[in-house]
């Protein structure tokens, strides 16, 4: 303890460290081709978005030795306190917040913004893993796993209101990590299978979808009373009929809310990436000229700054969201993989890393850690190739944007602290 | 199974689909990727000057000139004074209008062409004021410009390249200028020049930011070659006044190299109607008029019969193949009696009766039974018709007719001269000479362009050979290596066969049907015509006022100049196109019209044959009759 007080570096994961910094590295690269004008160069200057964006990362350095600078008990005690700061934060949007297209996300000091919702994720973390950490708590209870839920998805719901569904998906994420500390998998699995069924029922017509669904059903129930005898029938016949239940109100939930609650551009996004309409200009528009550009990069890219398209501006939020792209076109395919198993690195160290932690609470964290990086790199990097609809949430590191840099560096930091903690820890 | 393995197994398969989705997108999609042709890259070009022409003895005949279009950005414009600007650019508030309505519908924040070419003066007194209005400026942009009113159908014109023609071109832009007809379409390769490139770096509102890739893929443009015409400028426009009021055409060709001299047909146009702003007017009211075409080139395209000079090529076969010789006589019953029937019978104009006709005063006076006994024999000599027929038309291709000649102009027409396959096909039952017998004095089937009949007196006044007629000399200076143009092309008529043929023709001249249009020391060797033509209107035939045909070239020695005209409806060929001929030769021989000569220039100035072509149209009030 003694020595852990003296060197607030002493046990820290320098290969997370690492990873952080050359990912942030590599990220201000891109902003800097992607924002930059024909003005003169100017590290320290305000009003380009490159200068601020290093500006931001310089201060990332103080604020992650603030973080370290905290036992890591500091942090379990204290989890409720910030959960609920970061939740009035969020509440406080609601009369003090700017509203910046059509959003109240922001706080506005002047020249700097901030929103909320990138910092809530590392509390929310927090606030979890304090809940499961008592060594009672059993997640297989409903009761408990509603408690559970009711953590997690308020500020979600704060989030959805603002409204900002972008960010509020992210919250999804934290099922990963009640799944690791015992909630049942039924959870995901079923979500995915809603998921597919709905993207089936949007590509088919839901009716086809629908009909297909229950002679399937059929089938395996009959499958089953064949082999099972017909007891079967007799004992389990309510639960047959709500299986049919569930299924027919889904599918019929779902197109109603798809084609009376969700708005057009909604649809259209979600038909424009199933190929079911092709637009180039209106709504695929970001989508094409994203993939037009990665494309462009080829095998080793056209080389720093030296992207035609994203010089011209091409992409739209090419400097936040889809930040990606100009990775794509100047490092062309082996600077895009490279960026990928970085993510993938520091993925893998992180959930290595809370494997290792004998504290519950470390672990949990990490988790939650992970699970959020990697919902992120998943929902951000598959649209910006193409794979998923237009979602607008940032890459971590990568996306230029303060808050996002540094809710993410709080993020990863406080898990830094814990892990370093664990040696001490018994 | 450990909990922690489903993240792990998440991760990586998150991993290895987004690497796949990569490889997709960048190695087998980027494979295909334009790296210029995108929005990225804005190509802008740098237009070189056309190239000049001039004729055979250096005269500039086609030049450039500015011109300057008046281009608007609608997202610019502001205050503006309609009522002044629309008077300063002389058109009124509706065309105004318009076509600032056009050049909106076309794009607000991109420049667009808002009035094409403005006159010189117009411009100089608009640039004072343009600073004014914003969101117009002024573009400049090269034209042609003709310093002699003369040749248009072998200049050609200039006109935009369309959209179809710009997608199937890799050089062309829509928009841009291209040679549409004539030399300018012909060596429009030459002309052009290459067009120099500059690629652009823009960005996503079309904005140009610089240049792209620090301008290394940039190229300079080249100038267009000028071309040196085998064209006399002079005789051209000395040979288009002969022929106002006329409609037909010339051809002269120096039989030496086969270099056209003069390409004339009539009526033409001022080649400057094709330029600047009036063009569309302009290119409607000639191109239009289907009455008298004055966007048809008679010389290339308009194939007639060629009437009395094609005896020449009947007599030359007759040689050749041994069916008659220098001594041959036939006697002349005013006309030849091919049948049985009182109507089948050729009336001849000869006069000769008393006495029987020789090859000399055959040509010399036209005699038609001559050569219809020559073409009978020409085609039953071997008791075969249709073959007898197939050779005496190889005899003919040989000198290029019946087919294209292969000149270096766009326009052409192949004629005709039928083989025995044709009368095979025509007639059910056995036909012979006497059937096609028209042929014998080049009406019936035969038809031909006059090129080609200036080609045929070329080969003639050269005993045997000629060399494709052609219509350029030099390229920036350098004369011409293509051998399909310097290489002679030899006829299947020996040369000895000529001698009989040209001293006839000497005597055409001298004592025949040319004989009153004589140029004082100068030997014209020569074969007037007079071809019958016939249409039908309502289902009626009926005949037209004839053809004057003539071939003819000077000096006998050593020929200069071998010239054919046709001029339509003109009558016997002795009185238009002899006396036309011989002005020509004497132009061109001697470099002025003798003083002797004056009344026969004068009187050819003079002559006009519109009344006669007027009376060809038919009247409306007939057509709603329905009588002829």
């Amino acid at each position: 303890m003694r020595q852990e007080r003296n060197n607030i570096f002493a046990g820290i994961d320098w290969i997370l460290v690492f990873l952080f910094f050359t990912l942030i590295g590599f990220g201000w690269m891109n902003i800097y081709a992607a924002s930059k004008s024909d003005e003169q160069f100017e590290l320290f200057n305000f009003s380009t978005k490159y200068g601020k964006q290093f500006i931001f990362i310089l201060l990332t350095i103080p604020l992650a030795i603030l973080i370290l600078f905290f036992n890591s008990k500091f942090y379990e005690k204290f989890a409720s306190i910030f959960y609920v700061v970061s939740l009035l934060s969020l509440i406080g949007l609601f009369i003090f917040g700017k509203e910046i297209n059509g959003a109240r996300s922001w706080y506005n000091f002047g020249v700097l913004g901030l929103q909320p919702s990138e910092f809530v994720k590392a509390f929310t973390a927090l606030a979890v893993a304090k809940l499961l950490t008592d060594r009672q708590y059993n997640l297989k209870l409903l009761k408990n796993q509603i408690k559970a839920f009711i953590i997690i998805f308020t500020p979600a719901l704060l989030i959805t209101l603002q409204p900002d569904a972008g960010s509020a998906l992210i919250y999804l994420a934290f099922f990963f990590v009640l799944n690791r500390e015992g909630l049942t998998l039924n959870y995901i699995l079923f979500g995915s299978l809603a998921i597919i069924i709905f993207i089936l029922s949007i590509l088919f017509g839901y009716l086809w979808v629908l009909c297909a669904i229950l002679i399937l059903l059929t089938i395996i129930t009959l499958y089953i009373t064949y082999k099972g005898g017909k007891g079967f029938l007799r004992f389990n016949w309510h639960y047959i009929l709500i299986a049919y239940s569930i299924v027919t109100l889904f599918i019929f939930g779902t197109n109603f809310t798809y084609n009376n609650i969700f708005k057009q551009h909604h649809r259209d996004r979600f038909e424009v990436l199933l190929g079911l309409k092709t637009d180039n200009k209106n709504i695929g528009y970001n989508s094409y000229q994203s993939e037009l550009t990665i494309s462009s990069g080829g095998l080793s890219g056209k080389g720093f700054l030296n992207g035609d398209i994203t010089k011209g501006n091409f992409v739209p939020e090419q400097h936040t969201d889809y930040i990606f792209s100009t990775v794509g076109e100047e490092w062309g395919f082996i600077g895009s993989i490279l960026v990928i198993i970085l993510f993938m690195l520091m993925l893998y160290r992180i959930i290595y890393l809370s494997e290792t932690h004998s504290n519950k609470f470390g672990r949990i964290y990490g988790y939650g850690v992970a699970s959020i990086l990697l919902f992120h790199v998943i929902v951000n990097i598959g649209m910006v190739i193409g794979l998923l609809p237009t979602v607008g949430i940032p890459l971590p590191f990568f996306s230029y944007g303060g808050s996002s840099l540094w809710g993410f560096t709080i993020l990863l930091f406080i898990f830094i602290r814990l892990d370093a903690h664990k040696k001490y820890d018994w | 199974m450990q909990r922690s393995f489903l993240l792990y197994l998440i991760i990586t398969i998150v991993g290895i689909v987004f690497i796949g989705r990569l490889f997709q997108l960048q190695i087998i999609r980027g494979a295909n990727y334009d790296p210029i042709h995108n929005s990225a890259v804005k190509i802008t070009y740098d237009y070189p000057e056309r190239g000049y022409i001039y004729d055979r003895n250096n005269k500039l005949i086609v030049a450039n000139q500015l011109s300057y279009d008046v281009m608007i950005q609608p997202n610019q414009i502001k205050n503006l004074d309609t009522l002044e600007f629309c008077s300063l650019l002389k058109i009124d508030k509706e065309d105004f209008l318009k076509r600032l309505q056009k050049a909106k519908n076309y794009a607000t924040y991109l420049p667009s062409v808002f009035l094409k070419q403005l006159a010189k003066d117009d411009f100089a007194f608009l640039q004072e004021k343009l600073h004014k209005y914003h969101g117009f400026f002024i573009q400049k942009r090269i034209i042609r410009k003709y310093p002699i009113n003369a040749a248009a159908n072998v200049l050609g014109y200039l006109g935009e390249v369309n959209q179809s023609l710009a997608k199937k071109s890799d050089y062309y832009q829509a928009g841009e200028l291209i040679g549409k007809d004539g030399i300018e379409k012909q060596y429009e390769h030459l002309l052009r020049g290459k067009k120099g490139k500059k690629y652009l770096q823009r960005n996503n509102l079309n904005k140009v930011t610089g240049s792209y890739k620090g301008g290394q893929l940039d190229t300079l443009p080249t100038h267009g070659k000028d071309l040196t015409l085998t064209l006399d400028i002079d005789l051209q426009v000395y040979a288009q006044k002969l022929m106002s009021g006329k409609r037909g055409g010339i051809v002269a060709i120096e039989p030496s190299s086969g270099e056209i001299l003069a390409l004339v047909t009539a009526p033409s146009y001022d080649p400057n109607l094709l330029v600047g702003r009036k063009r569309s007017k302009n290119s409607v009211l000639l191109f239009n008029d289907s009455i008298s075409r004055p966007a048809y080139d008679r010389s290339l395209l308009a194939a007639y019969p060629p009437g009395s000079p094609f005896k020449m090529m009947n007599a030359l076969i007759g040689l050749q193949e041994e069916v008659i010789n220098e001594q041959s006589k036939f006697y002349c019953h005013h006309g030849y009696r091919y049948g049985a029937k009182s109507t089948d019978f050729m009336g001849c104009h000869c006069g000769i009766f008393s006495r029987p006709v020789d090859l000399t005063s055959a040509i010399a006076r036209s005699c038609n039974s001559y050569f219809s006994n020559t073409y009978k024999r020409i085609v039953e000599h071997n008791n075969n018709p249709s073959e007898g027929v197939d050779q005496w038309h190889d005899h003919a291709a040989s000198f290029g007719f019946g087919n294209y000649l292969g000149y270096d102009l766009p326009a052409g027409s192949p004629g005709f001269i039928p083989q025995g396959k044709y009368y095979d096909n025509s007639y059910k039952y056995s036909w012979n000479g006497s059937t096609t017998i028209s042929n014998a004095i080049g009406q019936g089937e035969v038809l031909t362009t006059p090129i080609q009949l200036a080609n045929f007196t070329a080969a003639i006044a050269n005993r045997g050979f000629f060399y494709t007629p052609h219509i350029l000399k030099k390229i920036d200076q350098e004369p011409i290596k293509n051998p399909k143009y310097t290489e002679p092309h030899k006829t299947s008529i020996d040369k000895q066969y000529f001698t009989p043929v040209i001293e006839a023709m000497e005597e055409v001249f001298k004592t025949g049907t040319g004989k009153y249009n004589q140029v004082e020391g100068i030997d014209i060797c020569g074969k007037t015509g007079t071809s019958e033509n016939f249409i039908r209107r309502n289902g009626v035939k009926i005949q037209l006022p004839d053809h004057s045909i003539l071939v003819a070239f000077a000096p006998k020695e050593n020929p200069k100049i071998a010239i054919a005209i046709f001029v339509e409806n003109g009558g016997y060929g002795s009185t238009i196109a002899a006396p036309i001929t011989s002005l020509l030769i004497e132009k061109y021989l001697n470099g002025s019209i003798s003083e002797k000569d004056k009344p026969r220039e004068q009187r050819m100035l003079d002559l006009s044959l519109q009344d006669i072509y007027d009376q060809l149209i038919q009247k409306p009030q007939e057509i709603a009759s329905g009588t002829k």
